[in-house]
């Protein structure tokens, strides 16, 4: 298991895998913004943790094809159904993966992105507090309209059809903590929320995700 | 793949078919019940005037958004564990049917919201739950139409189904915790304190069950259509092979 | 005899047209489709009968 994801990482640092892309893509994303609703500072400041949530939402979902598509195209997902692990591990593996090489440095750039977008100074750390708990509910939502989509050919716009609603939950609490934190209020119930979130989609999700796999191997 | 494996489809054919112009003229003679008494034979609400009218389509269509989901949910359920074609089918019938209650509730409270908020569209948690759905049904009728194979078409939109529902019940919750809103609470619940007047429940409750009559006449009538479009399918690939 | 519906008629009427337009259009579309099924199954059925 421990091979399955060092190898993931590696497809996914080496071969042009969309790791830079998705920082990329929330970069710009994040820059668009004041040109969209114009540079002043005080609304900025106020749409900031919204703004950066959906873009590392948009970020996260950029990548989302590629945790089964390339492995079911070339039979290595084939290997690893009738490998000794269970498919839900497999799964969880892959997602946990993908979070490490999008999730992960999405959150990490956020602070810095913040500073564009004039975002209060409590903001900062319940920001990356909200995106570290919530980014991790996103992978696995991902891994789990991935696995549900790999049969198809082009599914990539299907595949965001699918997740973008199931990820409104994850976004509302997750900007919820943010802009709470932001505005100086206690963002507590929003992050128990959050946290519960990521923990039941964590939990309940390969399930369904390794279901989906083992329909489309079939 | 054999034709054979259609024979219990064909009794669901053979008992289901008298019943689809049965339903079919209750729901039509309800509806236009409930409608007509509704629009011509009940008084204007002291504080909503005359828009209060829009309540007997507007509350049964938005019942059937969400029964149609339930519904669809507890077919899927049966695929799942039974296994029965027909099951599947009738998920893929209703979703359709239920998109279009899921409009009818959006754009009629849209209409009503107008002259009563002030406004066409609110970010109100009940809205935007609706909308919502609406997102749900919408990705749910992209995956069926996106994958060829029927039996592995009904199995995904299954788990998509499941998974779905629960994330539709926290969205529901999520939003509530969002934006406390301007919507009004259950107007047909039998205890509640502010509910309807008796001269605007009984006509509801006539148009509530000709939706509900609607429903299921339309989902019947869906259902039998997609047994007969894979028996023609499954009939085509025989003689393409023989 | 038309119900007075006040300053709010246009409201109303366009509900009330709004969904019959949309009832009736799922209603049509449901039924052209189910013939139209049956009617390609009849004739692959008779097909399969006579060939």
């Amino acid at each position: 298991m421990i091979r399955l994801l060092l190898r993931d990482l590696a497809l996914a640092v080496r071969a042009g895998g969309g790791f830079g892309l998705g920082l990329a893509f929330f970069l710009i994303t994040v820059v668009l913004v004041p040109f969209g609703v114009g540079p002043e500072a005080a609304l900025l400041a106020r749409i900031a943790p919204g703004m950066l949530w959906i873009g590392a939402l948009l970020a996260c979902l950029l990548s989302l094809d590629r945790i089964f598509q390339l492995d079911y195209e070339d039979g290595s997902l084939d290997l690893l159904a009738t490998a000794p692990i269970p498919m839900e591990a497999v799964v969880s593996v892959k997602a946990l993966a993908h979070w490490l090489t999008t999730g992960l440095p999405l959150v990490l750039a956020a602070p810095v992105l913040g500073v564009l977008l004039h975002l209060p100074g409590p903001g900062y750390v319940w920001l990356l507090v909200s995106l570290a708990l919530g980014t991790p509910a996103l992978s696995m939502i991902g891994a789990f309209g991935a696995a549900l989509t790999v049969g198809i050919k082009r599914g990539g716009l299907l595949l965001s059809v699918l997740v973008l609603p199931l990820y409104v939950p994850t976004l509302i609490f997750g900007t919820e903590v943010a802009r709470r934190g932001a505005e100086g209020l206690s963002p507590t119930t929003a992050l128990a929320l959050l946290a519960g979130i990521t923990l039941a989609a964590v939990a309940l999700l390969p399930f369904a995700a390794a279901a989906a796999i083992r329909v489309n191997l079939r | 793949m054999s034709i054979w494996e259609y024979a219990n489809p064909r009794r669901f054919m053979g008992w289901t078919a008298p019943l689809v112009p049965v339903l079919s003229v209750l729901a039509g003679a309800a509806l236009a019940v409930g409608l007509i008494w509704g629009y011509f034979f009940t008084p204007d609400d002291y504080r909503m005037g005359a828009t209060v009218k829009i309540i007997y389509i507007h509350v049964p269509s938005a019942m059937m958004a969400i029964n149609a989901w339930v519904m669809m949910l507890v077919a899927s359920l049966i695929w799942i564990v039974r296994r029965h074609h027909v099951s599947a089918l009738a998920a893929r019938a209703a979703a359709p049917v239920g998109m279009a209650m899921t409009v009818i509730a959006l754009l009629t409270g849209a209409i009503w919201g107008q002259p009563m908020w002030g406004t066409w569209w609110a970010w109100d948690p009940r809205l935007t739950s609706f909308l919502i759905l609406f997102l749900f049904y919408l990705g749910y009728i992209a995956m069926w139409a996106a994958i060829e194979n029927p039996d592995t078409a009904a199995d995904l939109t299954s788990v998509l189904c499941l998974v779905g529902s629960v994330f539709a019940i926290l969205s529901r919750y999520a939003v509530n915790f969002w934006n406390q809103g301007l919507h009004q609470g259950a107007s047909l619940s039998l205890d509640a304190e502010e509910n309807v007047a008796d001269v605007f429940w009984v006509p509801l409750v006539v148009s509530l069950v000709g939706f509900v009559l609607l429903f299921l006449a339309l989902v019947l009538v869906r259902t039998r259509t997609e047994i007969r479009a894979r028996r023609l399918h499954a009939i085509g690939l025989h003689e393409r092979m023989g | 005899m038309m119900p007075e519906l006040g300053k709010y008629a246009p409201e109303v009427l366009s509900a009330y047209a709004l969904t019959l337009g949309l009832i009736a259009a799922l209603v049509v579309l449901t039924w052209v489709r189910a013939r139209r099924v049956k009617r390609a199954l009849d004739a692959a059925e008779a097909r399969r009968a006579h060939g």
